[in-house]
């Protein structure tokens, strides 16, 4: 089992990242009208309209971003959930059954996730 | 409420005896007020009129020794440190330290804390053996050096601050606030050279880790210990020693005594050195 | 497992969430802990709802559409409040569980000067801050868009 003197410096490092690629995020999506970022939904309208989702999906930054944001966010987060699990005192056993869980999870949502990344930046370049 | 209007007092205190009760339950008793009585001077009073049997833990009466801890009006605190009159004037709640099982009334079972305590081996580890176990002189240390861990050092192990940890509330194997902060108390100590030793507990999850800076463990400490701060700068340590930036201090060597100069003729002999 | 040795007086987990008469960053930690269990919990879905962009608009749309609607708006803007407080509280964390702004050990001197109390001034500045962006996220929401 890894120490977590090891895993909770990643967790702070995966939280400052976070910060950024998240206040990004939340800002093109969320902040669109009050913190207009010139680019970032060239079609005008709302963030999700396909076509402003496309023009972001061409790039290559977005889709960097996106994979980064997500390897980041699924430690960070589920880091954090295993603490507040452990801290409920399991038994030494259920402890390394819930870390294997969420390592799995991790594991699967992070390749399902960067597929779809990859994906969308291929179907947005070929269109 | 002011001295001068209260002329009685009630306590509510939590009681429990092992032989008799299978739950703890509630007590409530009258007693008289008297000027600068404190919590502990209320619970020598119920038990010399009310209450024989009601045990507590108690020794200094002065907020030195660290027995008295209890939990009063909700707030872990020394039942000698507490005047009745702080806590407003209403019934006065007396309830052991929570976090720990209860042997008797008010009287915690403490010993988990002090076996975390020893497991992080809260003193002075050297590889010069022979020179702390017979030793030829003082370690030298700059008064800068002593405030890195003064402050941690007047800690009286009174649990306060594991009673009011919300962590430890529910996890047994973290180590709490108290020896997390007594540890980092020896690993600031420039005569010391156990991190890598105490480390082996600190990495893994009975460390700081499980601390989120709640604080309540500062908030409530009698003496000003601050175990929070001591736990953060542990962290601190920790990270450095991960990323490989720490600085492994060399143990204080020992002072050398002045060999040269004259001793003025008004200065007495110094007494023989106790070590 | 430490062996019990009398009547167990564990808080549980009302010592987390309650349990006594505690201090702003106590109430700070409880929230944190919600915020980040609910992020996590919208991340998750979140994942799974916006990759269906890699498989072309009318799924896009469909995923877009099945998620819309007044109730999802409001839980959407619970996100961005819990992740502004989240985000910024988690700044103040940073920091401070890195052994900065909780000040230098000191002599202690009754009054007790704590940790709390040197870095009480980022804890106004944090909710300041969150509070800016929760009120520029609530006038994008419901207002400007």
């Amino acid at each position: 089992m890894m120490r977590d003197q090891k895993l909770w410096t990643w967790h702070l490092a995966a939280g400052v990242v976070i910060l950024f690629l998240l206040g990004m995020h939340m800002t093109v999506m969320h902040l669109n009208v009050t913190v207009p970022l010139k680019g970032l939904n060239p079609a005008g309208g709302h963030p999700i309209d396909w076509a402003n989702v496309v023009a972001r999906g061409k790039s290559a930054f977005f889709m960097v971003t996106y994979v980064v944001l997500l390897g980041a966010a699924l430690f960070h987060g589920l880091y954090g959930f295993r603490n507040i699990l452990f801290e409920l005192n399991p038994a030494s056993w259920l402890k390394k059954a819930v870390s294997m869980v969420l390592l799995l999870c991790g594991l699967a949502l992070f390749v399902y996730g960067t597929w779809a990344a990859i994906a969308g930046f291929s179907l947005a370049k070929a269109m | 409420m002011s001295e001068k209007t209260l002329s009685e007092i009630t306590y509510r205190i939590r009681r429990f005896n092992p032989e008799r009760d299978s739950t703890p339950h509630w007590e409530e008793y009258r007693i008289p007020y008297s000027a600068g009585m404190t919590v502990l001077d209320g619970l020598w009073r119920i038990k010399e009129t009310h209450a024989p049997d009601l045990a507590w833990r108690s020794s200094c009466r002065m907020g030195v020794c660290g027995s008295c801890g209890m939990l009063v009006n909700g707030k872990a605190r020394l039942a000698c440190n507490t005047q009745v009159t702080e806590l407003g004037g209403g019934t006065v709640v007396v309830a052991p330290l929570p976090n720990f099982d209860i042997v008797r009334d008010l009287v915690p079972e403490l010993a988990p804390m002090f076996d975390t305590h020893r497991a992080l081996m809260p003193y002075v580890i050297r590889d010069d053996a022979q020179e702390q176990e017979h030793p030829t002189g003082e370690f030298w240390q700059s008064a800068h050096e002593l405030e890195q861990y003064l402050q941690f050092s007047y800690c009286i192990k009174c649990g306060c601050c594991m009673a009011a940890c919300p962590t430890y509330a529910t996890d047994a194997l973290y180590s709490g606030p108290m020896p997390l902060g007594q540890a980092h108390r020896y690993n600031s100590d420039t005569r010391d050279g156990g991190f890598s030793a105490r480390k082996r507990v600190l990495a893994g999850e009975a460390g700081p880790w499980r601390c989120h800076y709640a604080g309540e463990c500062s908030r409530v400490c009698p003496k000003g210990v601050d175990p929070a701060k001591a736990i953060q700068l542990m962290k601190r340590e920790l990270v450095l020693d991960y990323l490989r930036l720490h600085k492994e201090h060399c143990p204080a060597p020992v002072a050398k005594k002045p060999t040269e100069g004259k001793r003025r003729d008004n200065i007495p002999e110094a007494p023989p050195p106790t070590v | 497992m430490i062996e019990s040795k009398g009547h167990p007086n564990r808080l549980g987990l009302w010592g987390w969430f309650g349990g006594g008469r505690w201090g702003v960053e106590r109430y700070l930690y409880t929230l944190h802990r919600l915020t980040g269990l609910g992020l996590l919990t919208y991340f998750l879905l979140h994942i799974l709802v916006t990759s269906s962009r890699a498989l072309g608009q009318a799924s896009w749309e469909w995923a877009m559409g099945t998620v819309s609607g007044p109730l999802f708006k409001f839980g959407e803007y619970l996100v961005f409040v819990a992740f502004a407080f989240h985000a910024i509280n988690g700044i103040r964390l940073g920091i401070n569980e890195l052994g900065f702004g909780v000040g230098p050990p000191i002599e202690p001197v009754y009054p007790y000067r704590t940790s709390l109390d040197f870095q009480r001034p980022l804890v106004v500045g944090v909710l300041l801050l969150a509070a800016i962006i929760v009120v520029m996220g609530t006038l994008n929401f419901w207002v400007l868009d």
